[in-house]
């Protein structure tokens, strides 16, 4: 009896490891690595992901980085229900929230009417595509942000100000460095989801070569023409989220970990 | 250098109570001690600017850090505290050095050399003792120039082993910087190591406050006299006709003090001013209690004997001359004049007597 419930576990783990890395060990082995990139459209697609995914991240820390201090470190009525509905965005389906920034941003939206006034026109163009981004993917690095800043000791950000910094310099020389590891392992996991962004993205930005078609949405669009091309860019999709994970741990995480064990 | 003074009148909302204090600290150091959650480090960090009081005002010299009437509240950095947390708050990411240099960078060199920390300059805090790391957020906190220093609880993260040490070189320290100094302690003994006055809080205000000898001698309430490690023996104080007071105990026992005071009271009296013989004795002392001795615990050359409800302080030499031993029977006597009669609930005083404090 005793040995009945190792077993079982190490069937459930056997299982688990090969049913998820499987596909990716499928995808490199049909597709023999450099053939198929070369094509104008995983080009095109990895110019339009590239160009939107710096746009959104840069907006998705510059915007975050600050909010999340604010909300980590101050008490107010009403901040439970409001992380709340800052974390609505993870667990929604990236069609509704497609359907969500149409219904805003949109000719006919919310704010459709002010921005025309502007002359500017979100739908089927790579502000579609950052907004997208943004929203869906935003959410994982603000939460994570949150958590980073928490989990730094309220009496370093006390001792910081009776030691004459004023609330910037704590910022930056105390709350930043305490949470950096928290914070890139937030953003890389909040990058990884926007680079393979998809349902927001083909509802609001469609899917046109070159201005709003995406890796995900060329692997989807080739997918019926020429599966090789697809493949493709699975393949490079897999390589580089391994890879940003991993660096993320390797630059970021372990050299902290010691920090943290005073 | 005539530093300025610390005036402190102010009003803080705790969980069930306020506390409501008025403190005047001139270049000295003054301990608050109470029990916990009495707001003492509540206390420190609005006169730092880290939390609001209700209601009040808080001056150094002519400088108004907070006024609650004038709605003037100085953020912390702008206040010039140098304040010591009780778990030190040493960053964790910065070596000792680059702790120190977040204060000011001019008097680095200086502060690491005068609190005997140079050799740690590029430790981090992770590294050190708990008596280098008092140090390292002394040097940090006095690295801003400070004109007002407020340690909490700076003995409380220490071992007992290292407490000795720490506390005659804090105090050396303390007395050379001749800063307004408020410290807070849970333990009257550290606080009146480190501190010329000490003042007592109690159930949100000011109970006593006094040099550490005043208060031993001359206890406002029975939480000061527990506090400064006095017996406290409650009865029933009534006059007699005679000069003294009479307390009964509830065993029926009658002690005899020099204090006026009826009612419900509390006799304070010092371990160290309680004589314990085996037979009884002819002399001047007034009380003799006869009881079982319950302990005898050995300090050096010291032992504390507690005999009936009363801790005796006398010499291990005693204990060995007399033969005392735990279970045997023991008297333990003292003066009427070595006693104070503290109020419990509902004592008044016998009579108008001049001689209360302050």
């Amino acid at each position: 009896m005793r040995y009945v419930f190792g077993v079982v576990s190490a069937l459930a783990t056997a299982l688990a490891v090969t049913f998820l890395t499987l596909p990716l060990v499928a995808i490199f082995l049909r597709v023999p690595p450099g053939q198929g990139y070369g094509r104008q459209i995983a080009l095109d697609a990895l110019l339009v992901t590239t160009k939107t995914a710096v746009i959104a991240n840069v907006v998705t820390l510059i915007v975050g980085t600050p909010a999340a201090y604010l909300l980590a470190t101050r008490r107010f009525p009403g901040r439970t229900a409001l992380l709340t509905v800052l974390e609505l965005p993870l667990v929604l389906p990236p069609a509704v929230a497609g359907i969500g920034l149409l219904v805003t941003f949109g000719r006919t939206g919310l704010l459709g009417g002010q921005l025309s006034a502007l002359g500017i026109s979100v739908p089927f163009t790579q502000l579609a595509v950052v907004l997208a981004v943004i929203f869906v993917a935003g959410p994982f690095y603000l939460r994570g942000a949150i958590t980073a800043f928490e989990s730094v000791e309220m009496s370093y950000l006390d001792a910081a100000r009776t030691l004459g910094a004023q609330p910037w310099r704590t910022f930056r020389r105390v709350a930043l460095p305490l949470a950096a590891a928290g914070l890139a392992t937030s953003w890389s996991i909040s990058f990884a989801r926007g680079v393979g962004e998809f349902g927001a993205t083909i509802i609001i930005a469609g899917s046109l070569q070159g201005r709003t078609q995406t890796l995900p949405l060329a692997i989807y669009s080739e997918f019926d023409n020429d599966i090789n091309i697809s493949l493709a860019i699975g393949g490079l999709l897999v390589i580089f989220s391994f890879a940003l994970l991993l660096a993320v741990k390797v630059v970021l995480v372990w050299p902290r970990l010691n920090l943290r064990s005073t | 250098m005539a530093s300025p003074e610390l005036e402190i009148d102010l009003t803080l909302p705790r969980r069930s109570f306020r506390l409501r204090l008025q403190l005047h600290i001139g270049a000295e150091t003054l301990a608050a001690v109470g029990p916990s959650g009495a707001g003492k480090s509540s206390l420190l960090r609005a006169i730092a600017g880290l939390e609001q009081p209700e209601a009040g005002r808080i001056t150094l010299g002519d400088q108004v850090w907070f006024d609650a009437s004038r709605r003037v509240s100085l953020p912390p950095d702008r206040r010039s505290v140098g304040l010591v947390f009780q778990d030190y708050a040493l960053f964790p990411h910065l070596s000792v050095r680059d702790n120190v240099a977040f204060g000011g960078k001019k008097r680095v060199a200086e502060l690491l050399e005068r609190l005997s920390i140079g050799h740690l300059a590029a430790s981090f805090p992770r590294d050190l003792s708990g008596g280098e790391r008092q140090r390292v957020a002394l040097a940090r906190a006095l690295a801003r120039a400070p004109r007002v220093l407020l340690l909490d609880e700076p003995m409380a993260a220490l071992d007992a082993h290292t407490r000795a040490t720490v506390r005659a070189e804090l105090r050396s320290l303390l007395t050379e910087l001749g800063l307004p100094t408020l410290l807070v302690s849970h333990d009257f003994d550290d606080a009146s190591a480190l501190a010329g006055r000490v003042v007592v809080i109690e159930a949100g205000k000011i109970a006593q406050i006094g040099t550490p000898g005043e208060l031993i001698a001359r206890p406002a309430s029975a939480f000061v006299a527990s506090l400064t490690g006095a017996n406290l023996v409650e009865g029933d104080g009534a006059l007699t006709g005679s000069d003294l007071c009479d307390v009964q105990l509830a065993d029926g026992t009658v002690l005899r003090s020099v204090d006026r005071l009826v009612g419900r009271v509390g006799v304070v009296v010092q371990p160290s001013d309680i004589a314990v013989a085996t037979v009884p004795q002819a002399g001047s002392t007034t009380n003799q209690l006869r009881g079982q001795i319950g302990s005898i615990v050995r300090l050096g050359s010291r032992a504390r004997v507690q005999i009936g409800p009363l801790t005796a302080e006398i010499t291990a030499e005693s204990v060995d001359r007399l033969g005392l031993a735990e279970g045997q029977w023991a008297i333990a006597s003292f003066k009427a004049v070595a006693t104070r009669l503290v109020p419990l609930e509902t004592a008044l005083p016998a009579d108008e007597k001049p001689s209360a404090d302050e």
